[in-house]
């Protein structure tokens, strides 16, 4: 599309605003909106990576949440200092939170013999493993991850600047606490991931990536080395996980370990697929959709017909939530193959259909067809 | 050694159950290729049945109507979903079915609550001793069920024309349907034995030692897809062997958890999950799963 003269300056103009908004934001919405909104980050972070490995490569993973958790608690061990029955490095936090990024890629790695094996379904069934084994290690490995009761995550300290609630910091006359400033820092992580991601799929190895799903012998043949990149890709989707991971520590401010359990993980392919399988844009959709809709739900809830207050028998919004976007993985499966984001490209106006319909038809060619197709 | 007896006598009665579980998964798979994460939810959705109705219409009754109810489920999620899905891989239909799977552990594990369902069934907590050896006695009923259902399935499998007929799809989907082998009617079939075994497999996984039904029973279930992975997706023997290895690991490493402290508390139900990790090392495509050949 960016080929078109003007596309690309339409394309940059677009993410400017988008960036100006998303920068605006703090100031203007109420705390509850920045949480949701912080867990959508962090949610999209995570199913970028996971839409590299499952949309693009076409492996299925279940164990998405193990690597968020490995995120998340190798920031808190490696920042945190030790305490009484507690273990900790005290490493500054800058350090600390990319340590715990290399140690979730670390866990994907020592994972790779299998994922580099596996494929499709086979692999989703064998990554369930490891969340089994994750909750296993959370609860027992009691001095690194305070068992069942989880840990306190100390606040990330960049520069001898604290994103936490102290000291107390007011920007045009709007009050900065841990959300407002975090925020900035879900975004700029959130942007160098999807910039990185883009460049993955649209180089080289994302051509790998796909061809390798689309039809694994024909990547083989034409030089595509298929167990290593399966294994790397998985190495990298987990890396993505891990960032996630210490994301969401830092929004929730506490370790807990039964949040990081097989539903977490069927919320991340709930998320890309009802995105949009294979682009980063799809994942981030999918993440904010899955993020926001049992937030909505609550917040709503007495309006709407349907949905109970939590604890007085109804439906409650999170059950509503996962009921509805379960339906929606599966009617978008069955007649929107290319979900949200494939939608949105169909009920472009006009003037670009013509474009658009050129780039669908290019993406359709990378599909298998009854011709392509030994 | 009275120890070791009784926990390897439970553990194969254990793996009898998850057989069950794990064969009707591979049923599934063999007669559709689709990879079918809605199975605990299929499981849960018979107990559920069972737990609600004993107490109004007998425990029998309540078994059958589950039976039923199940394989009827089964036969919706076919019907409806997978058949009207026309997507060129089976992969995708895997996600389809995490999907139904989302919709229905939701509404039943909200209809279950807190509570824990009884079962109501005849057996209760007795116990019986053969020497030394005390087995309770829902362990022994499960352990012959089992037998019973999986010889029978097998001997059908391959002596009726249902049979014949399922094992043609699971060759060769196309050259089946020339033949006039309603390639619908096999899948549906399919997925109705699939639910109608795993309410089976639910009654016995929710009985005495453990409480009922809950909403953990899932998690229970899921110790099946190890079983099924680990003897081969697309293999029957495969399903039967894999259940017993993974209840009998199961069972062991829970009883003897005290020496294996080091391994933390709860390792038997990580057990299954490290077996198969182990076995998928040596064999990526099962015990006795076929190595996929491709022709270029």
């Amino acid at each position: 599309m960016s080929d078109k003269p003007g596309g690309s300056v339409r394309i940059l103009l677009r993410s400017a605003v988008l960036v100006a908004a998303a920068v605006a934001v703090p100031f203007y919405l109420e705390g509850f909106w920045l949480q949701a909104g912080l867990f959508a980050m962090s949610a999209a972070v995570g199913a970028i990576g996971i839409n590299l490995l499952t949309g693009a490569t076409g492996q299925l993973s279940m164990g998405h949440a193990f690597f968020l958790a490995a995120g998340a608690y190798s920031y808190v061990y490696f920042a945190s200092d030790p305490g009484p029955g507690l273990a900790g490095l005290g490493l500054p936090t800058p350090v600390a939170a990319v340590l715990a990024v290399l140690t979730a890629g670390v866990a994907g790695g020592v994972f790779s013999p299998i994922a580099g094996r596996l494929k499709g379904a086979y692999l989703g069934i064998a990554t369930l493993a490891l969340i089994f084994l994750g909750q296993h290690l959370l609860f027992n490995a009691g001095p690194v991850t305070g068992g069942y009761n989880g840990r306190p995550v100390p606040p990330m300290e960049l520069f001898g600047f604290a994103f936490a609630d102290s000291p107390a910091l007011v920007v045009a006359q709007v009050p900065f606490g841990a959300l407002e400033r975090l925020w900035f820092l879900g975004l700029a992580a959130l942007v160098c991931a999807a910039l990185f991601a883009r460049g993955v799929l649209t180089g080289r190895p994302g051509r790998a990536m796909n061809t390798i799903r689309d039809h694994e012998i024909a990547a083989g043949v034409m030089g595509v080395p298929v167990a290593r990149y399966r294994a790397g890709v998985f190495v990298l989707s987990s890396m993505y996980g891990g960032l996630a991971g210490v994301l969401l520590a830092l929004v929730f401010q506490r370790t807990v370990p039964e949040y990081f359990g097989i539903l977490l993980s069927l919320d991340y392919l709930a998320m890309i697929v009802i995105g949009g399988l294979g682009s980063v844009a799809g994942a981030v959709i999918g993440a904010v959709f899955i993020s926001l809709l049992p937030q909505l739900l609550t917040r709503y809830s007495d309006a709407l017909p349907l949905v109970a207050e939590p604890g007085s028998g109804g439906v409650s919004p999170a059950e509503a939530a996962r009921i509805l976007y379960g339906a929606a993985v599966v009617v978008i499966v069955l007649f929107l193959p290319g979900g949200l984001l494939g939608l949105a490209g169909r009920l472009r106006p006009s003037p670009n259909r013509r474009i658009a319909s050129a780039s669908t038809a290019e993406k359709a060619s990378l599909r298998p067809s009854p011709e392509t197709r030994n | 050694m009275t120890t070791f007896l009784e926990l390897l006598a439970n553990g194969i009665s254990v793996g009898a159950v998850y057989a069950l579980i794990a064969l009707g998964f591979v049923i599934i798979f063999k007669a559709t290729e689709v990879v079918n994460f809605a199975h605990a939810s299929l499981l849960l959705a018979g107990g559920f049945v069972v737990a609600r109705l004993h107490s109004s219409i007998g425990f029998w009754a309540a078994l059958l109507l589950g039976v039923a109810g199940a394989a009827a489920v089964g036969v919706l999620i076919e019907f409806l979903i997978i058949r009207r899905a026309n997507v060129s891989s089976h992969s995708v239909l895997a996600i389809v079915t995490i999907g139904v799977d989302i919709v229905l552990t939701t509404e039943l594990t909200r209809r279950i609550g807190t509570e824990v369902l009884a079962l109501g069934d005849p057996w209760r907590d007795q116990v019986v001793h053969l020497g030394a050896v005390g087995i309770a006695q829902t362990r022994v009923v499960a352990l012959a069920v089992a037998a019973v259902l999986i010889t029978a399935f097998l001997l059908a499998f391959k002596h009726t024309g249902w049979g014949v007929a399922m094992r043609a799809t699971a060759e060769d989907p196309e050259t089946a349907a020339l033949m006039g082998v309603r390639r619908g009617r096999v899948s549906m079939g399919a997925w109705a034995v699939a639910g109608a075994l795993a309410t089976v497999a639910a009654l016995f996984l929710c009985v005495f030692p453990t409480p009922g039904l809950d909403r953990s029973t899932t998690f229970a279930a899921m110790k099946a897809f190890p079983a099924a992975i680990l003897g081969g997706l697309d293999s029957t023997t495969g399903a039967l062997v894999g259940g017993l290895i993974i209840g009998v690991t199961e069972t062991l490493m829970s009883g003897y958890q005290n020496d294996l402290a080091f391994l933390g508390r709860g390792i038997g139900d990580v057990a299954p999950f490290l077996v198969m990790i182990v076995v998928l090392l040596i064999r990526p495509a099962g015990l006795f799963g076929t190595r996929e050949l491709a022709r270029v």
